[in-house]
């Protein structure tokens, strides 16, 4: 396929400085969501009135220390914008020291941002959004702890760190998508999303474990530096136990099918854990092993090849969702797709990848919250075949979630036209078959989000009868307009290459490859082919008149989206069933063979017992002729001994 | 001097003769009168040992021997008549309950 | 050496004698031979105070120990000497031999070499040397024996103390008991028969006759009957002839044909005459103490 082996010698080695001055600061970043959510949960009921309030207020604080360090970076020369704080010994065992250390760089900042930017405006929204449920201050203590674990993720200085904060996540997301536990749908969910995850995890744990083995280390800065001594191989290892952990996260085939059924929990996490950060965790790992990743290149050609199906599988799944969350998921994993390819095409993709996610971030959310706004109006009706003609009655939800679409699908202009355009021109680049399949999943983008848009607030009206639409109140609206500002104007970050240089200490500076086709015309081959996408949603939806159920009689392709690509039939045929299988043969063979073996010595002994304690006849006389006949044999050995 | 030999053979002859006797009869009073034939047989081999040996330590062994056989012979018979007693027989195959 | 000749048959015979015979008395008695020949032994073995304590203690207070036990437990306690456990007897016969005769076997393979004999040690006397001994060396062992001896004798106090559960019955209860015994059972309200009083015979172990010419067993003492003492007055007729004779009378019994029809008819009625001190077996004596109450 594609060489990378002269960016190998790129990869730029960490070099931080210890926190001081404002950066001293930094572990409040952490500790202020994780106050919020120790004091909710262990508050009790007592925190109730004004517990969502304390969520949102610390999620705030957080992003204000957030920004006051990332300003304090942009003020350091571009060599010097590394920095790690030493909180405290964590483990120290043997050979394995790790540290609770914090590594404050170009690209954690980034994270950072979205996380607690996104995060407070999603708690904003969520007070609206929650206001009716009884367990609210449970809610907001959950969305805390997600927000801090999250940050850990980011922020940590070794792997052993980032795993706490991967597993603090993978947490926070069970307990948010099994938040309305009382439903066995969102309670199956919530375990399909942990049991997935925990695969994946098992990859990371592996991975740590390797590398520790190998380098006797899990530090991110010590490894940078020697891990080009390691051998190829080990590294591929690593690479791909890394990518397997980034699967399970990023909901990545083929570890993808708990992706869907996630959205049983509330929109806001959705929006939140599901679409903006959590599930771009995955990608955060392989850009930030980036000094694994570029000296191992068949583990990036997985990755290649991985989030290429990905973005194809999603979107082809956003394609035939009714339910307007499941259709927005299909569009998450495939738009996350675009992330691993770029953070798997190596240097030149890492800071597209990262610029994607973080435009992702805000329009995603965008759009999640919109969803969650309509879904607010229509009774938590999600079925899109029952909506229609909303943006009369919803006109802001209406034109923030434009610009999210607008953001998506890459109208010119629009932060989503920068960044995945970029991801694509990077993929053609690096190899034409890929660069072709990423352009056709922008087709396909444009196709299915068309289709939504459509569905939802163009068209006729199709509700329940007891259906009100209305606009739902400021402080859901609020998050929506900020979030489609950020939406449209998200691609400022590109200004320059600003994005680029930001992002160059951690990742690397790529040497220009020059694509095959002028920059131009790749652009305007990615605009036409999303414009042959929304026209194809226009006169395919939009002409027609739209069932109020799914019709049934629908090509094999409908019905296998419909399906989810039938990601859940293959874990079942290939693990599922395998493993049932397995374990019936197991305790059949544990109960005819091992217990065999210890109820059948255990039944040779009784028959022993049976035969022998008939010598035990109650009788003294036969008692004293045993004694009698063990004198006569100690007699005999005397003798024989003497005699001898 | 005479040989002591014929009294240890005797001795030998009366202990073979009790056990013979505890192991057959089933009285238990009969059964404990062999115990103390067999008892007397060693008493007879101790004696005699002690002659053989020109020391009292083996008349001191067999004193000793009665003493343990007196108090022995008040505790069994004790038992036994607690056992008959209770059980109206003094056959020691009737108390035969304690079995597999 | 005489002495041991003359007295190690008889101690053999006698030894042999205590694994043959039925009756525990009787093995007592065997016993009883044995332990004073040992105790000839013991003397003739220059072990005088052996001698007399073999007497005395063992001969003098145990075997007397053993033969109360016969007595409470009762006589007629005897052995079957039919063995009940399948192969114990000849199991138990050829150990016995074979133990002897490894012991033999053991002793003949010795050498003891010149017996160095007791005179020097006894110089001052056999008592005092044992007490010697006692005192000195063995004096720890001694000790350890006085705590035996008075262990012993408290576990026997313990082991045959028999508490009461309930008053002794006096004279009034036993009476009202009888009749209630009467009134419930129909058992005899009166005293019990008296022994039969015979023309020759007048003794307490001669049962009277009931008038259908059986002999009434409750007229003798139930001891007496698991003994197996007791004459049937139909067994006296037996006698008849043999006193005729020794009269000088007529033989034949034709003076007196009534009397020996009437022995002979006695007979004929009771054809078990002879096992009827069997039939008083160790099952009797359950039932005696309550009629001996009444006597």
């Amino acid at each position: 396929m594609y060489s990378l082996s002269e960016a190998a010698h790129q990869v730029p080695v960490i070099e931080p400085s210890a926190a001081d001055g404002t950066f001293s600061l930094l572990w409040l970043v952490i500790g202020l969501p994780l106050l919020g959510a120790a004091v909710l949960l262990l508050g009790g009921r007592a925190t109730d009135r004004w517990g969502h309030w304390l969520g949102t207020l610390m999620s705030a604080a957080s992003f204000v220390v957030s920004l006051l360090l990332f300003v304090e970076l942009l003020g350091r020369e571009a060599g010097d914008r590394s920095v790690t704080q030493h909180l405290y010994d964590w483990i120290a065992v043997g050979d394995l020291q790790v540290g609770m250390d914090l590594l404050y760089d170009p690209l954690s900042a980034l994270f950072l941002l979205l996380i607690t930017g996104v995060g407070t405006l999603i708690h904003v929204y969520s007070i609206g959004y929650m206001e009716h449920d009884p367990r609210r201050r449970r809610f907001f203590a959950y969305l805390n702890l997600f927000v801090a674990a999250m940050l850990m993720l980011v922020l940590a200085e070794n792997y052993l760190g980032l795993f706490l904060g991967w597993e603090g996540v993978g947490l926070a997301s069970y307990l948010l998508i099994g938040f309305w536990q009382h439903k066995p749908s969102a309670a199956a969910a919530a375990k399909k999303a942990f049991v997935i995850n925990r695969v994946g995890d098992i990859g990371m744990a592996l991975a740590i474990a390797l590398l520790f083995t190998t380098f006797g280390t899990t530090s991110f800065t010590a490894i940078s530096q020697v891990s080009g001594a390691a051998e190829q191989d080990t590294l591929t290892a690593v690479g791909l136990l890394l990518l397997l952990a980034a699967c399970g996260k990023s909901a990545q085939v083929p570890l993808q099918a708990w992706l869907l059924d996630a959205m049983e929990g509330p929109t806001p996490v959705s929006a939140l854990i599901h679409a903006a950060t959590m599930v771009t965790a995955g990608v955060y790992l392989v850009v930030r092993s980036n000094f694994i990743f570029e000296l191992a290149p068949t583990a990036q050609t997985v990755v290649v090849i991985v989030a290429t199906v990905t973005l194809l599988w999603g979107a082809v799944i956003g394609c035939a969702k009714d339910d307007i969350k499941k259709a927005l998921a299909g569009s998450t994993m495939s738009q996350i797709g675009y992330m691993m390819l770029g953070a798997g095409l190596g240097v030149a993709g890492y800071a597209f990848a990262i610029f994607h996610l973080i435009t992702h971030g805000f329009f995603k959310a965008n759009m999640f919250l919109g969803a969650g706004s309509v879904m607010h109006g229509m009774n938590d009706d999600v079925d899109m075949r029952r909506y229609g003609a909303l943006r009369h009655a919803m006109p802001v939800t209406f034109l923030t979630f434009a610009m999210g679409y607008l953001a998506i699908i890459g109208f010119p202009g629009f932060s989503g036209f920068w960044s995945k355009d970029k991801i694509i021109e990077t993929a053609l680049a690096e190899n034409w078959v890929v660069g072709v399949l990423a352009l056709l999943g922008a087709g396909i983008t444009g196709f299915y989000m068309t289709r939504l848009m459509l569905l939802t607030f163009f068209t006729t009206r199709r509700w329940k009868e007891d259906v009100h639409p209305h606009e739902s109140p400021g402080v859901m609206t609020v998050p929506l307009v900020v979030l489609a500002a950020l939406s449209v104007l998200g691609g400022v970050l590109l200004l320059g290459d600003w994005i680029v240089e930001w992002l160059a200490p951690v990742v690397g500076e790529a040497p220009h490859h020059e694509p095959p086709l002028p920059i131009i015309v790749i652009t305007l081959l990615t605009v036409a082919t999303v414009a042959v996408g929304v026209a194809a949603a226009w006169f395919l939806v939009g002409k027609r008149e739209v069932p109020l159920t799914a019709p049934q009689d629908v090509s094999f392709a409908t019905r296998a989206a419909r399906a989810d690509m039938y990601g859940d039939a293959i874990n079942d045929v290939l693990v599922a069933r395998p493993g049932a299988a397995t374990v019936r043969g197991l305790t059949a063979g544990d109960r005819s063979v091992v217990d065999g073996l210890f109820t059948g010595g255990s039944a040779g002994v009784k028959a022993t017992g049976n035969v022998l304690r008939r010598l035990q006849n109650g009788f003294v006389r036969s008692y004293a002729l045993s004694v009698l006949g063990g004198v006569l044999l100690v007699v005999l050995a005397l003798l024989a001994v003497n005699l001898a | 001097m005479t040989d002591v030999t014929p009294y240890v053979v005797l001795s030998a002859i009366l202990f073979s003769i009790g056990a013979v006797g505890v192991l057959t009869r089933r009285n238990a009073i009969v059964v404990f009168m062999c115990v103390e034939l067999m008892l007397n047989a060693c008493n007879l081999a101790l004696v005699a040992f002690a002659k053989q040996h020109g020391n009292l330590d083996g008349q001191v062994a067999a004193f000793f021997v009665m003493v343990v056989a007196a108090a022995e012979v008040v505790v069994g018979l004790a038992i036994i008549m607690t056992i008959f007693r209770t059980r109206r027989s003094a056959s020691v195959d009737d108390a035969s309950l304690l079995k597999y | 050496m005489t002495a041991f000749w003359i007295l190690a048959p008889v101690m053999v015979v006698c030894a042999l004698g205590i694994l043959v015979v039925r009756k525990a008395v009787h093995a007592a008695l065997l016993l009883a031979t044995v332990m004073i020949s040992l105790a000839v032994l013991y003397a003739v073995l220059e072990a005088p105070f052996l001698f007399v304590v073999q007497i005395i203690v063992y001969t003098g207070a145990i075997l007397m120990l053993f033969l109360f036990v016969v007595m409470l437990v009762g006589v007629d306690a005897s052995d079957s000497l039919v063995e009940t456990i399948r192969g114990q007897r000849s199991a138990a016969v050829v150990a016995g031999i074979a133990l002897g005769a490894l012991l033999l076997v053991g002793v003949s393979q010795l050498s003891l070499g010149a017996t160095v004999g007791l005179e020097e040690a006894n110089a001052g006397g056999n008592i005092e040397g044992l007490a010697d001994l006692l005192f000195s060396r063995y004096v720890l062992v001694f000790e350890v024996t006085a705590a035996l001896l008075i262990t012993a004798a408290l576990g026997a106090m313990v082991l045959a103390h028999r508490e009461r559960t309930s008053a002794k019955p006096g004279q009034a209860e036993l009476a009202a008991q009888r009749v209630r015994d009467f009134g419930t059972k129909g058992l005899h309200l009166g005293p019990l028969p008296a022994p039969g009083v015979y023309a020759r015979h007048n003794a307490v172990d001669t049962p009277a006759l009931l008038p259908d010419g059986t002999p009434a067993e409750t007229s003798v003492s139930q001891t007496l009957a698991a003994r197996g003492t007791i004459r049937h007055a139909p067994d006296l007729a037996d006698d008849i002839e043999d006193v005729q004779r020794a009269l000088g009378g007529p033989a034949g019994g034709a003076g007196t044909p009534a009397d020996t029809s009437a022995g002979s008819g006695h007979n004929t009625e009771n054809p078990s005459t002879g096992n009827a001190t069997g039939a008083g077996g160790p099952g009797a004596s359950g039932t005696g103490t309550d009629e001996e109450a009444h006597r």
